[in-house]
C-alpha cells in the first residue's frame, strides 16, 4: 500500500490509463459550464425521482440528496473478473460460516475463532440455533465494500450481510448517466446493471419454501416512510413488481404469514425484509417493537416462510469477525482468498491494543458493531484532543474496537467546484445468492469522499456517489 | 414430592378482542429431579396449540384466535414428581453452548455497583461457595416488594433501589454471575412454600449457574437457598423475557385485566 494515492484515471505516474482514455478526452473537450449545467440537471432529476437519504443526528433532520458526481468510474473487464471471483468466493464462505455457526459450529471446534467472540456477540441470535435455513442460504443479498490502493490491489474493507442498502443508487445513477451523457456512453461498451431486479427476483423465488405455490408470493417489508432507506424499499418493491408492506399489513395464522389485500388475505412465501432482527417479531425479539409481525419467526422456524436475509446474519458484519475472514474463506472453500483483507488489529488482544494506542495518529479505529462511519476515529485527520478522548474510550472497552492502517484509497476524477479533481472512492457491489449459486450484476455503488483529502465516503458523513462502469472485454 | 398444580391465566377485556396470538412457555420438561406424570394446557377458544422446542430447550406452544371475545383463559393442569438434588440439575435438554450463557441482556447488564458487589461477595471463594454467598448476599441486600418493580425492571435498577420480586433477585444474581464469567440463566416455574400454602398469585423465578464438575445448579436468591423438590422448573433463558410463561399480542381488547390463579399442593396432603 503506497503512501501516495493511486488515481484510477492517471495511475501513480500521471499517464492516462487505457480504460479512461475516452473519458479523459471527453472531459477535456467538454466545457466546464456544460458540466455545471449537467450537474444542475442531474440534481433536478434526482429530486424528481425522489431519491433522498435521511441523516441520523443531522441538525436539520430533513431528507437531503446524496450528491451524484457526474464523472463515472471505469473498471476494466479484467479488474471486474477478479473482483467477481473474489466476491463469489467470499460470500459463499460467509454463507457457509453462518450456516455452520447456527448448526454444528465446526469452525469453533477447529479453534479458528474464539468462541466468546461469537456467543457474547449480540449479532449472534441464539433463536437461530438448530433452525433449517432454506437452501442453506442465509445471506441472500450481501454488500461487500471494496477499496483499492493500486492497479491490482483490491481489498475488502467491510462485509454487509445484514440488510445492505445502496443498490437503488447503482440503478438510478446509471439511468441518469444515460439521460445526461448519451454521447459519452455511446463511446464505451458498458455492461448493463439494469437486470438487477430480475436477478434479485429470480434469487428470491429460488429460495421459496417447498410448499409454496408455483409462483411464490414475495413482499418487501419496510419499517416505514421515516426510515432513512425508505426510498430504496419502495424503489425495490416497484422494480421487483411485488408489494411493499409494513408490519401492520401482515399477520400470522397457524404459522403462515399473510398480507392483507383487497382480494382478501394472501400468503407470503418470501419476505425481503429491511427491518432489523430486533424488531421483526415482538413475540420472539424486542417485545416493544411495533415494526414487525407477531408470530413471524414461528413461520420462519416452521419453514413456511423464507426471510431474506435470515435472522442473525449480522454476525458476519462484525469488524472483529472480519479480521478472521481470510481464515474463514480457507476453512470453508479450501482455497486461498482471492480478495484480501485490510490488515486489522483486534484491540481485544493486549499487544494489539498497545500498538494501536501508540500509533493512534496513523490509524483508523472503528467500533466492531458500528456502521455508516459513526463512532470511528480517523487518526491522521483527528485533533490531539479528539485522539485523547478516543484513547480513553478505547482503553475502557477494548473488545469493542478494531484498528486499521490509514489506507491510501484510490482516487477518481470528480467534478468539484474548481473543475475536475481527484477524490477518494470505494465500491459496494451487491452479491446475490440463490438456490442455484451466486450472481453479481457488473458494477456496484461507488461512494466518493467529496471533501479534498477526506477518506470517509459514507453518505452520512458527506460522501457522494458515482455511476460505476464495468467495460466489456 | 408429588406436586399437583393448577395455573389459570384469565384475560377480560372492556372492548372485545378481535385477535390474539401468543407463545406459551407453560409446559415443564423432565430432568432427573423432575418426572412429569401428567400435564395439559387448555385454551377456551377455538384454537390449535402448536408445539415446538425453542433454542433453550423449552417446550413452547403457539396459538392464535380470531373473532370477537370478551375473555380468554389459559388453563394449565398437571402432576409432577420432584426430588431434592440440592439444586444440581442433570438430564436437562441443552441446545446451546455454555458460552452463550455469559451474554448479558438489556435486563441483566450489570453496572459497576453490581460488578463490585459480585467481586466483594465471592472474594477468595470457590465457584460453588461464591454462588452460595451471592445467593445469600442478594437476599440480605434486597427487600422483597411486589409493588416496586415490574416485568421490565432491569437488574441495575432493582439493585440500586434495593427492592423487587423474585425476578429482580434472579436478574441481579445472573448479572453478577456473568460478570464473574460464570454462565448463568433465568428459570421460570413454581415453588411450593414450606408452610403448605396452596394458593399463589404468581409463579416463581430463580436462576441457574454452571459450576465446573457439577454442571447447572439452581440458586434462588429470593429465598436464599438452592432449589429443591418444592420447585417445579418450567422454562429457562437468558432472562425473564426468554422464559416468560405467556408472550402475546392482541388487536382490539382495550381495557385488559389479567387474573392469575395458581394452586399447588402435595398429593395426599390434606385438602
Amino acid at each position: 500500500m503506497g503512501t501516495t494515492s493511486f488515481d484510477e484515471m492517471n495511475g501513480h505516474d500521471g499517464d492516462c490509463r487505457q480504460a479512461y482514455a475516452e473519458l479523459q478526452a471527453w472531459l477535456e473537450e467538454t466545457p466546464k459550464e456544460l458540466l455545471e449545467q449537467r450537474r444542475v440537471e442531474a440534481e433536478a432529476l434526482f429530486r424528481r425521482i425522489g431519491i433522498t437519504f435521511a441523516v441520523y443526528g443531522a441538525e436539520n433532520a430533513e431528507e437531503r440528496l446524496i450528491p451524484f458526481d457526474l464523472v463515472p468510474r471505469v473498471l476494466t473487464a479484467g479488474e471486474w473478473k477478479r473482483l467477481f471471483d473474489g466476491l463469489v468466493q467470499r460470500v459463499q464462505a460467509i454463507n457457509a460460516l453462518i450456516v455452520d455457526l447456527y448448526g454444528d459450529a465446526e469452525i469453533l471446534k477447529a479453534g479458528l475463532i474464539p468462541e466468546e467472540m461469537i456467543y457474547a456477540n449480540p449479532a449472534f441470535r441464539p433463536e437461530m440455533v438448530g433452525i433449517d435455513i432454506p437452501q442453506a442460504v442465509p445471506v441472500v443479498i450481501a454488500g461487500i465494500d471494496i477499496v483499492r490502493t493500486g492497479p491490482d490491489e483490491f481489498f475488502v474493507l467491510e462485509d454487509n450481510a445484514r440488510t445492505p442498502s445502496g443498490v437503488s443508487y447503482m440503478l438510478d445513477n446509471r439511468e441518469v448517466s444515460h439521460l445526461l451523457f448519451p454521447d459519452l456512453i455511446a463511446r464505451h461498451r458498458i455492461r448493463p446493471v439494469e437486470s438487477y431486479a430480475d436477478e434479485l427476483l429470480a434469487v428470491l423465488e429460488s429460495l421459496a419454501p417447498r410448499n409454496a405455490r408455483d409462483k411464490p408470493t414475495i413482499a418487501v417489508l419496510t419499517p416505514g416512510s421515516f426510515n432513512s432507506a425508505f426510498y430504496e424499499h419502495s424503489f425495490l418493491a416497484d422494480k421487483l413488481g411485488v408489494e411493499l408492506v409494513e408490519g401492520r399489513d401482515l399477520f400470522v395464522r397457524d404459522d403462515e404469514l399473510f398480507m392483507r389485500t383487497t382480494e382478501g388475505p394472501k400468503r407470503v412465501d418470501v419476505l425481503y425484509r429491511r427491518v432489523d432482527d430486533d424488531f421483526l417479531d415482538p413475540l420472539t425479539f424486542r417485545p416493544d417493537s411495533m415494526l414487525g409481525v407477531p408470530g413471524l419467526f414461528s413461520c420462519y422456524r416452521s419453514g413456511s416462510l423464507t426471510l431474506a436475509n435470515a435472522v442473525g446474519t449480522g454476525i458476519a458484519d462484525d469488524k472483529a469477525i472480519y479480521s478472521y475472514m481470510p481464515d474463514i474463506v480457507r476453512f470453508y472453500t479450501g482455497e486461498d482468498p482471492i480478495l484480501g483483507n485490510v490488515p486489522t488489529w483486534r484491540c481485544r488482544e493486549p499487544a494489539a491494543l498497545s500498538h494501536v494506542l501508540e500509533n493512534l495518529a496513523d490509524l483508523v479505529v472503528k467500533e466492531v458493531h458500528g456502521s455508516g462511519g459513526y463512532g470511528m476515529l480517523v487518526g491522521p485527520a483527528a485533533s490531539k484532543k479528539e485522539r485523547a478522548t478516543f484513547a480513553a474510550k478505547l482503553k475502557a472497552d477494548p473488545d469493542n474496537f478494531i484498528a486499521q492502517p490509514t489506507l491510501a484509497l484510490s482516487t477518481c476524477p470528480t467534478f468539484v467546484d474548481g473543475g475536475i479533481a481527484p477524490r477518494h472512492v470505494d465500491l459496494r457491489p451487491f452479491v446475490l445468492t440463490g438456490a442455484d449459486g451466486t450472481r453479481i450484476v457488473p458494477g456496484g455503488l461507488t461512494r466518493v469522499a467529496l471533501r479534498e483529502g477526506s477518506l470517509v465516503v459514507n453518505s452520512s458523513q458527506g460522501g457522494g456517489t458515482k455511476d460505476t462502469w464495468v467495460l466489456e472485454d | 414430592m408429588h406436586l399437583i398444580l393448577r395455573h389459570e391465566t384469565s384475560y377480560a377485556y372492556d372492548a372485545p378482542a378481535r385477535s390474539v396470538i401468543q407463545l406459551l412457555r407453560l409446559t415443564p420438561r423432565p430432568h432427573e429431579g423432575q418426572h412429569i406424570r401428567r400435564w395439559r394446557i387448555e385454551v377456551d377458544r377455538d384454537a390449535t396449540l402448536r408445539p415446538h422446542e425453542d433454542c433453550f430447550g423449552n417446550l413452547v406452544h403457539a396459538f392464535g384466535a380470531e373473532g370477537s371475545f370478551q375473555t380468554l383463559t389459559i388453563a394449565v393442569e398437571g402432576e409432577v414428581q420432584t426430588e431434592d438434588t440440592n439444586g444440581v440439575l442433570r438430564g436437562t435438554i441443552e441446545r446451546l453452548p455454555l458460552g452463550l450463557y455469559l451474554r448479558q441482556t438489556d435486563l441483566t447488564t450489570p453496572d459497576e455497583a453490581i460488578c463490585a458487589f459480585a467481586m466483594e461477595v465471592t472474594k477468595a471463594k470457590t465457584t460453588l461457595d461464591g454462588l452460595h454467598a451471592l445467593t445469600v448476599a442478594i437476599h440480605e441486600r434486597l427487600r422483597f416488594d411486589t409493588q416496586a418493580t415490574d416485568a421490565t425492571t432491569t437488574a441495575q435498577r432493582a439493585f440500586a433501589e434495593g427492592h423487587g420480586v423474585c425476578q429482580d433477585f434472579a436478574h441481579i444474581f445472573i448479572a453478577a454471575a456473568r460478570s464473574l464469567k460464570i454462565p448463568a440463566r433465568y428459570v421460570g416455574g413454581y415453588m411450593r412454600h414450606a408452610d403448605g400454602t396452596e394458593d399463589y398469585e404468581a409463579g416463581h423465578g430463580w436462576a441457574e449457574a454452571h459450576v465446573p464438575d457439577l454442571g447447572w445448579v439452581a440458586f434462588d436468591p429470593a429465598n436464599a437457598a438452592c432449589a429443591n423438590d418444592a420447585y417445579l422448573r418450567v422454562a429457562c433463558g437468558l432472562d425473564y423475557l426468554d422464559a416468560s410463561p405467556v408472550r402475546g399480542v392482541r388487536t382490539g381488547g382495550l381495557g385488559e385485566t389479567l387474573d392469575v390463579r395458581i394452586s399447588m399442593r402435595e398429593a395426599g396432603a390434606q385438602q
